[in-house]
């Protein structure tokens, strides 16, 4: 698509963003929705040395840029752009601007890095003059063509945008150093004329990649543009060129012109006031010189800023009066919708939560536990019990029962590698997979038949003495419906031979516990199952189970929160949490030994087919 | 910033750690100088560099100022004690200089040089490239012997290899020309290596075949120092123009400004100003400073101030107090009222219903302040939020009971300032 020289920007112009600077390219994309632009002003991105795709909305739908590692790559694939805006760094933004240089197809770089040492950014405008190029910066925020293409961040928000009629195009050229002057020159040419046509900051650094005169030079080859704003700064000779284009008439539109720092002569000497370029080194470089000069040339210059509205007015009112212009129509924009994260931060909107979460809390200043912070968990050096009864019971449990839990804990922790969870994780381990894989392996054999009995016989028990059953009653309705009671019997313990651990935490309860009123009954109901069996012993996970809801019942809980927990089944995750702490060791000594796949012997295996044909 | 003065002392200092690099021969300058401030241990400098004692010596300050020998600024051809008194004598003493009173604080000590032709360098910069300034007649009176000055363009992208400098020096030079070229040379890529923006040698003397630099004054872009901050040696300092002599309350701002990453300026003109300007944005708040002045109120503009970069609110409160603190000191003695304006451009992404929070703050703060100056506001302001900002800063001031006029976009940005010059 070819364009004049003098047009930068036009309803089709589609650009590169030189590094991720989504925020920027939903605002142009928002810009150009308002401009009702048939297509989005840019086609690709640039994240060095990586590629994809980045989401941005247009208008209510969302559609993917694309993302490129280099300059080249993206205008190998969209050979349409000619227009990039880099975003790359102070640092960077020299070398990523020769990389946009030296493609063919870009003519515009708007370079928006602010502190690039001046003798690299002269070898850059000296590079693009030499290849007819432009260079809109560095130190700037670019530049807009109303109603068809903005640069960037330029013109702010978008209501800002709408307020100054930048969707749709006016008949006013303008440029000036600094960008946000230029936000509030479109606004007073808003007010003041039918609109701008095209804006340019060329950016305050003392040598700019292209001069307010070579973009007055563009607007007055412009046959759209017939009127000329600018807005000059004390320091430099480029108002003199001006001058200079006016008096040889390369300059014939009506320029309207004031040179800002008219005060610098009022204040100390080496202040540095607003921009790199600002400092007057000679008495033609001053704003007063300038202004008379320009003044003295034809230009229409106020007598200070305060006119700076007025001088416009009347100059657009007499190229109206003569024909010159005929004012644009007022065009109404579409509406955007508004981001969501902004319609929250002006409380406009609410929404309902997927998710509530009561225990845990990371979003603010510092992680809470419970309501407890880190700091303090750390600071009273909360134990391990105290840490868990934050994040399962929401509260910080006195010292016998964090400490049941902890021995509760360190029972579970291992049972020797025959056991399935062990086994299983042991194998895993074998056939090479990694920690996660092999310890989820183990956890998933927890169940009824292993280590996961803790919460049914808690459940049964806590049941049958609610009811007000005899341990007698139990065992015979038990034995009506075909149950086993969970957390009675044992492989191979037996009363004459107890399980050292069931012998700790019975031991444990009784030295710390209020109470152990569903311990007492399961010891009852032990009594009988065991004068049939001598094995049929509570075990270990029957003792945790009863234990916990002793424990319970001692925090004084109310009946309903108890059988909350013990409903809920998450008293089985004591012994979950204690054995992983084995799984995990059981998966370090495999890989420790480098232990080989696993292969379990044929003759170890029935095999017992039907018979075939 | 980008252009920025350094000392004399630190100039000399870059040429003899850099120079010889650049150059295909020595041109054997050893860098003996000295500098000098109040805190200097004259036993230990003497120690460190003996020369001090076996020659004669040449002293004068090293202040980002010139003429310093037509202001009698300048020692020739004495001893190290004959120095010592010299410098003492002046140090921390006021001076008047090209009409500027300022305080002398640092100077420097350099071998006294006995020399006959004085010989001109500088290089400039512009756009599409440098030049190279020459003189055969250098010294105090080199401007107006400007006709007698060569010139020796350097274009950017070729650079100083493309260039003949042997061929465009005088012939009057003769066995010393290609002593000069290579100089010139050399002393070109430095300039352009270590990101320099200005350097003058003026004058330089040749003994031999050594070249000494008298007297320099020089600029760094600040922009490289990325680059080039191992060149410019850990000691790099880019001194206050002199005269510049901070009052507190613009240490504060210049302090808050290092701290963060937005832009805070303070400058006081006139404490007993009536014209308080605080504006948002570098841009508009030259511009306010100009209205005051070009609407002919130039002595009763108190300050040039800016706050910029998105501030955060505390930031603008503290801005704001220090502003208010200094406007509400002193009534004014024919008890006409101070004003204060608080103006902007239109904001581009930054709230300024949340920048005018910290200001409000402030103005709560010297509430009863403001009244005993008889204060008035002028407020103009646009961008994201600022509806709710005006209000906000509306409710605040009539609460306090302070008048107060506000606008947004719809008003000419600097129309307040004609607004409060009239009323």
């Amino acid at each position: 698509m070819s364009r004049p020289d003098y047009l930068l920007f036009d309803k089709n112009t589609t650009s590169v963003i030189y590094g991720m600077q989504t925020k920027a390219v939903q605002r142009m994309l928002d810009f150009d929705y308002c401009c009702r632009r048939a297509i989005p002003s840019v086609g690709a991105m640039i994240d060095p040395g990586k590629s994809g795709t980045e989401k941005v909305f247009w208008g209510k739908k969302e559609i993917f840029i694309p993302v490129y590692p280099d300059v080249k790559t993206a205008l190998q694939k969209h050979p349409d752009i000619d227009v990039m805006i880099n975003f790359a760094s102070f640092r960077s933004a020299y070398d990523t601007t020769m990389e946009g240089l030296n493609e063919p197809k870009l003519r515009t770089i708007v370079v928006i890095a602010e502190g690039i040492p001046e003798r690299l950014a002269r070898h850059l405008r000296e590079v693009a003059v030499k290849k007819n190029k432009i260079i809109i910066g560095p130190a700037t925020v670019g530049g807009i063509a109303a109603g068809a293409f903005k640069v960037a961040n330029t013109g702010g928000t978008i209501e800002s945008i709408i307020e100054s009629k930048l969707h749709r195009p006016g008949s006013v050229g303008f440029v000036s150093k600094s960008g946000g002057m230029s936000n509030e020159a479109y606004n007073i040419i808003a007010l003041n004329t039918d609109g701008l046509y095209e804006g340019i900051a060329i950016g305050g650094d003392a040598y700019p990649g292209s001069s307010l005169l070579e973009h007055l030079l563009r607007f007055e080859a412009n046959p759209a543009i017939k009127m000329l704003v600018s807005l000059g700064e004390v320091g430099g000779e480029e108002e003199w060129k001006i001058v200079e284009a006016v008096k040889t008439g390369k300059i014939k539109k009506p320029l309207v012109m004031w040179v800002t720092g008219t005060s610098i002569k009022y204040m100390p000497r080496g202040i540095q006031f607003g921009h790199a370029g600002a400092r007057a080194d000679a008495t033609r470089e001053t704003a007063e010189a300038k202004n008379a000069a320009l003044k003295e040339a034809g230009v229409v210059v106020p007598e200070s800023f305060d006119d700076y509205d007025k001088a416009i007015k009347q100059t657009y009112e007499k190229l109206v009066a003569k024909g010159v212009i005929k004012p644009a129509p007022e065009v109404e924009p579409p509406v955007i919708p508004m981001d969501y994260a902004e319609a929250v931060a002006r409380n406009m909107v609410r929404k309902p939560t997927s998710f509530t979460c009561t225990i845990s809390d990371d979003s603010k200043d510092e992680l809470l536990y419970a309501g407890h912070k880190i700091s303090k968990v750390i600071g009273e050096n909360y134990s391990i019990g105290e840490t868990i009864g934050l994040l399962w019971f929401k509260e910080r449990l006195p010292k016998w029962a964090a400490e049941f839990m902890e021995i509760v804990i360190k029972l579970c922790a291992d049972h020797g590698p025959a056991v399935s969870g062990a086994h299983n994780t042991i194998v895993t381990a074998r056939a090479g997979r990694d920690l996660m894989s092999a310890v989820a392996s183990g956890m998933l054999t927890i169940g009824p038949r292993f280590g996961g009995a803790v919460a049914g016989a808690a459940l049964m028990f806590k049941d049958a003495q609610d009811r007000g059953l005899s341990a007698d009653a139990f065992i015979a309705e038990l034995k009506k419906k075909n149950i086993k009671i969970q957390g009675i019997g044992h492989r191979i313990k037996s009363l004459k031979n107890p399980d050292m651990r069931v012998v700790l935490l019975k031991d444990y309860a009784a030295r710390n516990f209020p109470g152990t009123r569903l311990l007492n009954y399961a010891l009852e109901v032990e009594k009988l199952t065991t004068a049939k069996k001598d094995t049929l012993i509570l075990n270990v996970d029957g003792c945790i189970g009863v234990l916990s809801v002793d424990m319970m019942y001692g925090l004084g809980w109310s009946e309903e929160r108890i059988q909350q927990v013990v409903d809920g089944g998450g008293l089985n995750g004591m012994f979950l949490l204690g054995r992983t702490i084995g799984m995990i060791g059981h998966y370090m000594d495999q890989s420790r030994q480098k232990a080989e796949l696993y292969r379990h012997p044929w003759d170890d295996i029935l095999y017992d087919l039907p018979a075939g044909e | 910033m980008a252009q920025r003065g350094i000392r004399e002392y630190h100039g000399k200092k870059m040429l003899a750690r850099h120079l010889d690099a650049y150059l295909e021969d020595s041109i054997g300058y050893q860098g003996k100088i000295v500098l000098v401030d109040k805190d200097t241990n004259w036993n230990q400098m003497l120690k460190e560099n003996s020369w001090l004692k076996t020659d004669k010596l040449v002293a004068k300050p090293d202040q980002l100022f010139g003429k310093r020998g037509k202001h009698g600024l300048v020692l020739v051809n004495k001893s190290f004690e004959e120095t010592r008194s010299w410098i003492n004598e002046r140090m921390g003493k006021k001076q008047t200089v090209n009409g500027i009173e300022g305080t002398l604080t640092h100077f420097i000590i350099e071998p006294c040089i006995a020399h006959e032709v004085e010989y001109y360098v500088a290089i400039k910069s512009a756009a599409a490239g440098d030049t190279i300034y020459f003189s055969l007649e250098g010294g105090i009176n080199v401007e107006e012997n400007w006709d007698k000055v060569i010139s020796i363009p350097v274009p950017i992208l070729e650079g100083i290899d493309a260039v003949n400098i042997a061929a465009a020096l005088p012939d009057s030079l003769a066995e010393k020309k290609k002593l000069v070229a290579m100089f010139l040379k050399g002393l070109y890529k430095l300039f352009a290596e270590l990101n320099f923006a200005y350097l003058e040698i003026n004058p330089f003397a040749i003994s031999g075949n050594r070249i000494i630099p008298l007297d320099l004054v020089a600029k760094l872009d600040d922009t490289a120092e990325y680059l080039c901050a191992r060149q410019w040696g850990e000691d790099i300092e880019f001194p206050a123009a002199f005269g510049q002599n901070l009052s507190p309350e613009e240490i504060k701002i210049r302090e808050l400004d290092a701290l963060s990453g937005a832009s805070l300026k303070l400058t006081l003109l006139n404490p007993d100003g009536m014209i308080w300007n605080m504006v948002a944005g570098g841009g508009a708040s030259v511009i306010y400073a100009d209205t005051v002045c070009d609407l002919g109120y130039s002595k009763e503009l108190a300050m040039y101030g800016e706050y910029s970069g998105n501030p955060s609110t505390s930031l603008t409160y503290e801005y704001a107090k220090v502003v208010l603190d200094l406007m509400t000191r002193k009534k004014d003695p024919q008890g006409r009222p101070k004003t204060l304006i608080l103006g902007g451009g239109i904001a581009n992404f930054t709230d300024v219903a949340k920048t005018f929070t910290g200001i409000i703050k402030a103005l709560h703060e010297f509430g009863d302040r403001l009244k005993s100056v008889n204060a008035r506001i002028f407020v103009r302001r646009g961008g994201p939020n600022y509806q709710e900002g005006l209000a906000n800063l509306k409710a605040a001031a009539e609460k306090i009971g302070v008048p107060i006029e506000l606008h947004g976009p719809e008003y000419h940005m600097t129309r307040v300032v004609s607004d409060a010059l009239k009323a």
